[in-house]
């Protein structure tokens, strides 16, 4: 039978190995999977690469990953918020490596390396310091950058409601880069609010279909307000 | 002279988006353009991190954590609205899909370039987000934004000193003083507020400017 419920976050990522490449889900708080991260943080892997949209807020979540020394490189697409102090010490300091991407690349190079495209011509940033020493071209009557994908070897990333199969259905706006950072990666972990029994998803609605999902955690709303 | 102020200008931007189109309002002074959308036109909203027909701000006390717009406010949806993910939501700009994007600038030049994510400062801290992918995927760019720097100097330049999110990408440039039209031959002037003259708009502006041909 296939079970890809784990009982625990901590289960979740434990053979996580230093210098692995990690996708975390989210858009600010819509979508961040904050238990898995937290587990990370505890699992005690380093020398991380990071993707995320965002370099971290506050303190916790992603910014306490990388307040605790655990990431050597990051690429996103906006890392400075009013609230992103512990990036902007580490980056000023230059403990932490950034690869600056614009968002809509960052999406397409993650959903390329899902789909085993081995790189694409965009529009986006052609002419700007972004695409420089990029190989550029003319196609028909525009120029694009050409860019490569973005493989990690895990990625955590937050959904509504799973079943054992690993299939996910999103919450609003949560969604964001949970189905392409699925794809991308070796390893997928979902923590999900509720699971159901197979056959509860509609399989018109599924949003990531279990082929894309190797682990699933739930998190319970009563976990939650006890932690 | 009544300058606009960024209420007006952003009912300004509104006048001009006709019936039907699709919309993404840039983080900042573009997403006032939403409140003055006049009552009964139907524009649909696009928010990059996977909305389609965004709503207004959430009643107090209603809003959730999982319904944000790009500037991460909460925000509501409106019937008929959809969810998708990231890379769908930048193929839709990409792809030419939406008719316009309203966005801020530091600096718009008389060839239509844009500078609006970084001022150059050799510490700063890059940050870029969508901004690329909007100014050259938008079927039309609209900019807001004021007309001079605090310093007095037109924001409207011959050509960027700031790094560019763009090149020949802006289409139209609404300020505080007039609504300008970047095309092939030059900057037109479309609007001027009340009690600004042209040849004194000029004379604050960086660059030479047209009188549109049915103004003149």
């Amino acid at each position: 039978m296939i079970d890809k419920l784990v009982a625990s976050p901590a289960a979740a990522l434990a053979d996580v190995p230093d210098g692995a490449t990690v996708m975390i889900g989210g858009f600010g708080n819509a979508g961040m999977p904050s238990e898995l991260i937290d587990a990370l943080i505890e699992q005690g892997a380093r020398d991380l690469t990071i993707v995320n949209n965002n370099a971290g807020n506050g303190d916790a979540g992603l910014a306490a990953l990388l307040k605790a020394k655990r990431v050597r490189k990051i690429l996103c697409s906006f890392p400075r918020q009013v609230d992103s102090w512990h990036f902007d010490k580490l980056y000023h300091a230059k403990e932490v490596e950034l690869e600056l991407v614009p968002q809509g690349t960052l999406a397409e190079r993650i959903r390329a390396a899902g789909a085993g495209i081995g790189g694409f011509y965009t529009p986006t940033a052609v002419g700007t310091r972004l695409a420089e020493g990029k190989e550029t071209r003319r196609i028909g009557e525009r120029d694009y950058v050409l860019e490569y994908p973005i493989h990690a070897d895990y990625a955590l990333i937050k959904a509504d409601r799973a079943d054992r199969w690993g299939n996910l259905v999103y919450r609003k706006s949560a969604r964001n880069f949970g189905p392409i950072m699925a794809s991308a990666a070796r390893i997928t972990v979902a923590q999900v609010r509720e699971t159901v029994e197979l056959g509860m998803l509609d399989p018109e609605t599924v949003v990531t279909p279990g082929i894309f999902v190797k682990r699933v955690v739930r998190i319970s709303e009563a976990a939650k307000k006890a932690a | 002279m009544k300058k606009l102020d960024r209420k007006e200008i952003a009912a300004r931007v509104a006048r001009d988006i006709p019936e039907g189109s699709y919309v993404n309002l840039g983080i900042g002074l573009p997403t006032l353009v939403a409140d003055y959308i006049p009552k009964g036109r139907e524009i649909i909203l696009h928010s990059e991190n996977g909305i389609l027909g965004m709503g207004p701000k959430p009643a107090p006390g209603t809003e959730d954590p999982d319904l944000i717009n790009a500037g991460k406010e909460p925000v509501t949806m409106l019937p008929g609205g959809a969810f998708f993910h990231h890379a769908d939501a930048f193929g839709m700009i990409r792809g030419r899909h939406l008719d316009f994007a309203v966005l801020g600038a530091f600096q718009v030049a008389v060839n239509g370039d844009l500078a609006n994510w970084h001022t150059g400062a050799p510490d700063a801290i890059p940050a870029v987000g969508g901004a690329m992918d909007l100014a050259v995927g938008a079927k039309k760019v609209f900019v807001m934004m004021e007309h001079l720097t605090k310093r007095g100097e037109s924001k409207i330049v011959e050509r960027c000193t700031y790094p560019l999110t763009g090149a020949r990408c802006v289409d139209r440039v609404y300020t505080d003083l007039a609504v300008l039209d970047i095309k092939p031959d030059g900057v037109h002037v479309v609007d001027i507020v009340d009690g600004l003259s042209f040849d004194e708009l000029q004379r604050l502006t960086g660059v030479p400017l047209k009188k549109l041909a049915t103004a003149a």
